[in-house]
């Protein structure tokens, strides 16, 4: 048999860790918080690049300091002639709001510079963002949920929805830690990762119902791990392709696509560990054996 | 698994040639006219504006409260019933009283289900116009939820078609004005760097009265006290209106030949200036305010009675200021004041910027898993790369044919389908390695490692589909972007995996099935 590696021996170590991490997280996420964008948080982005060299980050933060936007952040974006300003205050009701912006830049900066990009979001919208973006990634746990009640039995139901939320948790414990913006593109890199490690767990799944009916001698313990030994080379490889595509987006895909492909990243390095090392154990932790998958097909 | 019969060759190669030209039609221009639909770009691709307004519909209810006060005064008089007190409380509820001995009378004609013109039936939702409580002889009506959604419905299909005329009377290229809910209007102006002019004009009612200057309280209508637009100084205003924007044929900016002065000139339908003329001629020496959104533009005193239904607004106008005012004018009335509650503008070279850097990622990333699997699988490695690049165009093409919107993000999700895409290959070379340990035969070897991996590859393409339909009804803009190229990728990939794929393995292994090692 294609028993290579032997995975099962580091269930308990791994599972340590996992439990470590996403403790960790959970305190990171309570007590640091996200760093949510204006997406979610409202208020005023403006990105800004400059033909001169002279302006700086401090240059432009103590510009806009004058005008009395609340709290003002400004940093590099990218190179080092493009700039990120996002501040707190919005004014819709000033359908000016963003000229007279410019216009004082410019008396204090000169004009050398643009606005590529502005983005204006309102409290209501972005309150209703965040709680669209919220309800996206429960549901779409729920449905993976569900799905793999249907087509398995509970137990694999409940090992996947761990790694699932393991997956989660770690990756916005990591955008916690590191205070990388939480903004549209992660919730839809989350529900990506959330695809894409169900997809892995489903592939060492689907291999260890198989072998479930193959073998009634093999103990679940030592069934996953042939499991996951049998299906490891396809694991690699489409690890490997896709962190391929998703680090030139990452290198190449802009500025814009950076908080997106470096979620993405981390979490296909996260699903892929959790499928082998979250996933089956709770299998083995729920002694899954040859009566579970047969006690569904009399059914 | 591996017999393709001829028809079933044919039908993947037309399918397949179909796509490719599709998506070649996006970069090159074909001649015959066959087919001209385009991808289009995000407004995150080709810069432009997206604002959100939010319609305040407070105002329309009172109004509308304010309304069925003398709609219910004469209903009920002709039935001998008399109803007093009248009051709005809180803008959302009317208050009244009748004489205990009507309470039930008053109550059934509420109630009425047909040809209810006090209370309108709405059958659709089994459900009157109002709720109202009674509390012995006192009434007190609310819009029921029906009631509200009706009046919601009615302003914003209003809204929209004033927002498009304004719109549309500025020349922004192919704009894009959507309902969005019921309170909503989501305006995309593509290739605009700087909404602000736009924003000005949708900032703005144009809710325009002519109406009578007063001293003191000698209105019977009653009066306001209103500021002139530029603060200098307030007046006392009758609340009676003479004129109204609705009056209005045409507006245009114009220069006053006397004075020099950039002014708005306008047309008066014939009621308009049958009012406008008797007005006049009886108020010579009053001075007459137009009002706009509730501030005095100007107000001029009458010298001559005007007849011929034109006139002119004067207001220290500069020939901007006065070419908007027109504009607002001619496109008339929003039915209620707008708030923008969301704004997202990119300039061009930004939208440039960021085709430039997903083709470069698209590229580089394609390029990458291309040689990964060509150095891992050889002759394999070429099939799953023929695969994968049909699977580009047919996914290309698919966007194409429904002319869906590509964003940034959809152009990630493009390269994420190449990186996901060669799973379905890996899955089943895989399995057939696997079987081909056990089974001397390859045709049955290959058969049976399509039979196997058949479940994992459709389960594992099942979740991804899960997560991009949810990301698809509950994302927004360019997320909604990703969403599509995510879920149109995974529908391609099954394509491409179980016929292209396949029928390309069925006929090299059938040329070669006595060679030692296929695969």
């Amino acid at each position: 048999m294609n028993n290579r590696i032997s995975f099962n021996k580091f269930y308990k170590l791994f599972n340590i860790i996992s439990s470590l991490l996403i403790i960790l997280s959970i305190v990171l996420l309570v007590f640091k918080g996200l760093n949510f964008g204006v997406d979610f948080k409202g208020g005023t982005l403006i990105e800004l690049r400059t033909t001169d060299k002279i302006i700086s980050v401090s240059n432009i933060r103590d510009s806009l300091n004058q005008l009395n936007l609340g709290d003002v952040s400004v940093k590099n974006f990218g190179t080092d002639q493009d700039y990120l300003i996002k501040f707190e205050k919005k004014d819709f009701n000033n359908p000016d709001f963003i000229s007279d912006i410019k216009n004082k830049l410019a008396s204090s900066l000169g004009n050398s510079f643009e606005f590529r990009r502005v983005e204006n979001v309102g409290p209501k919208v972005s309150s209703e963002l965040l709680k669209s973006g919220i309800i996206a990634i429960v549901l779409s746990l729920a449905a993976m949920l569900v799905y793999i009640w249907i087509r398995f039995e509970w137990q694999f139901s409940l090992g996947a929805i761990l790694a699932l939320f393991h997956d989660v948790i770690i990756t916005l414990g990591i955008f916690s830690l590191f205070s990388l913006e939480i903004n549209l593109s992660i919730v839809a890199a989350v529900l990506t990762i959330v695809g894409y490690s169900m997809n892995d767990t489903v592939v060492i799944f689907d291999r260890v119902r198989e072998n479930l009916r193959k073998y009634s001698d093999i103990k679940i313990f030592d069934l996953t791990n042939i499991s996951i030994n049998e299906t490891l080379s396809r694991t690699i490889i489409t690890s490997a392709t896709t962190l391929l595509a998703l680090f030139s987006i990452f290198l190449f895909g802009g500025e814009i696509l950076k908080g997106f492909s470096l979620a993405m990243i981390l979490g296909v390095f996260f699903g892929t560990y959790s499928s082998i090392y979250i996933a089956n154990p709770i299998l083995v932790f729920l002694q899954v054996s040859q009566k579970t998958i047969l006690k569904e097909e009399k059914d | 698994m591996l017999y393709f019969s001829k028809i079933r060759i044919i039908l993947i190669a037309t399918f397949t040639t179909i796509f490719v030209y599709i998506f070649l039609s996006n970069f090159i221009k074909f001649d015959d006219n066959v087919f001209n639909k385009k991808i289009n770009l995000g407004l995150d691709l080709q810069g432009g504006s997206y604002l959100l307004l939010e319609i305040d519909n407070s105002p329309v209810i009172t109004q509308k409260l304010q309304n069925a006060i003398p709609e219910f005064k004469k209903f009920f008089k002709e039935k001998k019933i008399n109803l007093r007190n009248f009051k709005i409380v809180d803008d959302e509820t009317l208050i009244f009283e009748t004489t205990p001995d009507k309470v039930n009378e008053v109550k059934d004609s509420l109630l009425k289900k047909e040809e209810n013109i006090i209370n309108e039936y709405y059958p659709k939702y089994r459900a009157h116009k109002f709720d109202f409580l009674v509390d012995q002889n006192l009434f007190k009506l609310n819009f029921s939820k029906y009631g509200l959604v009706e009046i919601k419905d009615s302003s914003q299909s209003q809204a929209l078609e004033t927002i498009r005329r304004r719109v549309d009377e500025i020349g922004t290229n192919e704009p894009n004005i959507l309902k969005r809910g019921n309170d909503r209007i989501v305006v995309e102006l593509p290739g605009l760097d700087d909404p602000s002019r736009i924003k000005n004009l949708l900032g703005k009612t144009a809710n325009l009265t002519f109406r009578f200057v007063i001293k003191g309280s000698e209105e019977t209508f009653g009066s306001e006290k209103l500021e002139f637009e530029d603060g200098s100084e307030e007046a006392i205003v009758s609340k009676r209106i003479i004129l109204s924007g609705d009056n209005l044929l045409d507006a245009q900016p114009s220069m006053d030949s006397e004075t020099s002065e950039t002014v708005v000139t306008f047309n008066l339908d014939r009621v308009g200036a049958k009012r406008f003329g008797k007005a006049t001629s009886t108020g010579i020496g009053k001075r007459l305010a137009i009002v706009l959104d509730g501030k005095i533009i100007s107000a001029p005193v009458i010298q001559d009675a005007i007849v011929s239904g034109s006139g002119q607004i004067s207001g220290g106008f500069t020939f901007q200021s006065a070419t908007d005012l027109a504009l607002l004018l001619r496109s008339g009335a929003l039915p209620a004041p707008l708030n923008i509650i969301e704004e997202r503008t990119v300039g061009p070279d930004l939208g440039q910027d960021s085709i430039n850097a997903g083709i470069m990622a698209l590229a580089i990333g394609f390029l990458l898993v291309i040689l990964f699997m060509f150095f891992k699988y050889r002759i394999f490695g070429l099939i799953a790369n023929i695969t994968l690049i049909l699977n580009l165009f047919l996914l290309v093409g698919i966007l194409t044919l429904f002319e869906a919107t590509l964003t940034l993000p959809g152009i990630a999700g493009i390269i994420l389908t190449v990186g996901m895409a060669v799973d379905a290959n890996v899955l089943i070379f895989e399995r057939i390695k696997e079987e081909k340990k056990g089974e001397k035969n390859q045709l049955i070897a290959f058969d049976s490692g399509y039979e196997k991996s058949k479940t994992a590859v459709i389960d594992a393409n099942i979740t991804t589909l899960i997560a991009a339909v949810i990301l698809f009804f509950m994302g927004s803009g360019p997320i909604k972007g990703f969403s599509v190229t995510l879920g149109v990728g995974i529908f391609t990939t099954l394509f491409s995996v179980y016929f292209i794929a396949r029928l390309l393995t069925s006929l090299y292994v059938t040329k070669n099935k006595h060679k030692e090692k296929l695969i």
